[in-house]
């Protein structure tokens, strides 16, 4: 039985086109996932993201634990509702999953992947044993996505007053509580946005509200396009298990200071860090009529061979786009075989489109 | 509900055919085939003057979500390629039976035909 998050009534009522994504049913798209993605950059689209995990971390040991799981210290966030995203490591380095904390009022709350949860959360309560940290999974919540340059005017015209004010306050990576809500100044999407948390029960309204507004609901398709141009990693495509964050262009989520902290997969990422041989992630640009698609082969003349994680179409730039693993030594240059042809790209910065433009350089 | 056209003749891997009054035969997807790739951005046809096999791959469409190859219904010499699919790839989601024709094909074996599937037989096949 494929699990429904509590907006699945909406998503049939709106036409979408349902797949299954990780065990639960979710909409692809409502109709053209181009529409949707032109929607959030020039205006304001709004996401189910229900499926995702949320869990609070508190307890008197809740920082300790939490800077020995997560690659990236916990410590740094030191503003109420600061966010941090950070890589959970194996000991041997490898991206069990990628996530967001928050520093909350009694605690940390954490957000992690759907498709990942079961073994996410196993991996959290393993670690949990040796600390004074209760983890509390918070099903009942539903979670909204609504993104777009309009996004926090859009919001704020359909939340009751204090609400209103608490969004006009939130900082960029900044999320707070609000009653039984929790409202994030984040996003997947590249563009201006909030994530918002609130009882199960109260979701359909408040989408029902969004929809009077002008929010155009939109779909895992759009979300993937415009995550893709923001240069964000999609676990399971872009990272995995097998794969390091020193490979995964998350070398920034790395807080080696201070030394002494000792998280889990450090011993590994020094090892690494030391060799120099980690290959590294960057972005594919090709203007030819062609679409650069996961796991075709990128050649780089001299140097060797990498592998596209993530390709598609750039809806906003009108042509194709993509994050490839390749040889630490590669270049500015490179070719990728589709069909059994080579085409040449340009190999870029692993961001494409920021607040609705173009920023390769 | 996918739109079926009844004067149409269809391939199992969703290429529709019209027999023209010259004697020749247009190829497109059918509607059923561009709601499942969803939006279409680039579409590649074949090269006029191209002889094809019956079930040969001769064109690719890419939306979106993925690449698709695009098979020879029939066999026999490309005489025509529509030229406005590429400035225009989205034809295809709007208009796949008019507009949005790939190729058009002069039969080698016009009994070919009789071997596709009518709009009948194609509507229970998906």
């Amino acid at each position: 039985m494929a699990l429904r998050t509590p907006l699945y009534d909406q998503h049939l009522a709106a036409g979408a086109k349902m797949v299954d994504f990780g065990g639960w049913e979710m909409p692809i798209n409502y109709g053209s996932q181009l529409e949707e993605h032109h929607q959030v950059r020039r205006a304001v689209g709004m996401f189910d993201v229900s499926h995702m995990t949320v869990v609070d971390v508190t307890g008197s040991e809740a920082q300790a634990y939490l800077q020995h799981l997560l690659a990236n210290d916990v410590a740094r966030l030191k503003t109420p509702g600061k966010a941090l995203y950070s890589g959970m490591l194996n000991e041997q380095g490898g991206v069990i999953d990628d996530l967001i904390v928050y520093l909350a009022a009694d605690g940390y709350r954490v957000v992690v992947n759907a498709a990942t949860r079961e073994k996410d959360l196993a991996w959290m309560n393993q670690q949990a044993d040796a600390y004074a940290v209760t983890l509390t999974e918070r099903s009942e919540l539903a979670m909204i996505a609504v993104q777009g340059p309009q996004a926090l005017e859009l919001v704020k015209s359909v939340v009751r007053d204090d609400r209103a004010a608490l969004i006009s306050d939130l900082k960029p990576f900044q999320g707070l509580p609000s009653g039984d809500w929790f409202i994030g100044r984040t996003g997947y999407t590249g563009e201006d946005g909030l994530e918002i948390m609130l009882p199960a029960e109260q979701s359909a309204d408040f989408w029902q509200a969004l929809v009077g507004a002008g929010c155009k609901p939109c779909g895992l398709g759009a979300r993937d396009t415009l995550r893709l141009e923001a240069g964000m990693n999609l676990y399971g495509s872009d990272m995995d298990e097998s794969i390091s964050p020193l490979a995964a262009n998350m070398a920034w989520t790395i807080a080696w200071e201070p030394a002494e902290r000792d998280f889990i997969g450090r011993q590994a990422l020094e090892a690494q860090k030391a060799a120099g041989d980690q290959p590294k992630l960057v972005g594919l640009v090709l203007e030819e009529r062609a679409v650069l698609r996961g796991h075709q082969k990128v050649i780089v003349d001299g140097v060797g061979e990498g592998e596209i994680t993530s390709g598609t179409f750039s809806p906003t730039l009108g042509y194709s786009i993509a994050l490839a693993r390749v040889p630490r030594a590669t270049g500015s240059s490179a070719q990728v075989e589709i069909r059994g042809k080579r085409l040449d790209v340009r190999v870029v910065k692993p961001s494409f489109v920021r607040n609705g433009q173009s920023v390769i350089e | 509900m996918s739109n079926i056209p009844a004067e149409l003749r269809y391939a199992a891997s969703h290429e529709w055919t019209r027999l023209e009054a010259d004697g020749t035969v247009t190829v497109g997807i059918t509607d059923h085939a561009q709601d499942l790739l969803g939006d279409v951005v680039f579409v590649e046809c074949p090269e006029v003057g191209r002889e094809v096999a019956a079930g040969e791959e001769c064109a690719v469409v890419e939306s979106v979500k993925a690449a698709s190859d695009i098979y020879a219904p029939i066999s026999g010499e490309v005489v025509a390629v529509n030229d406005a699919l590429a400035d225009s790839p989205e034809l295809v989601n709007s208009a796949p039976y008019g507009d949005a024709w790939f190729f058009k094909i002069k039969p080698s074996d016009a009994s070919e035909l009789d071997k596709l599937m009518d709009a009948a037989a194609y509507g229970a096949s998906i």
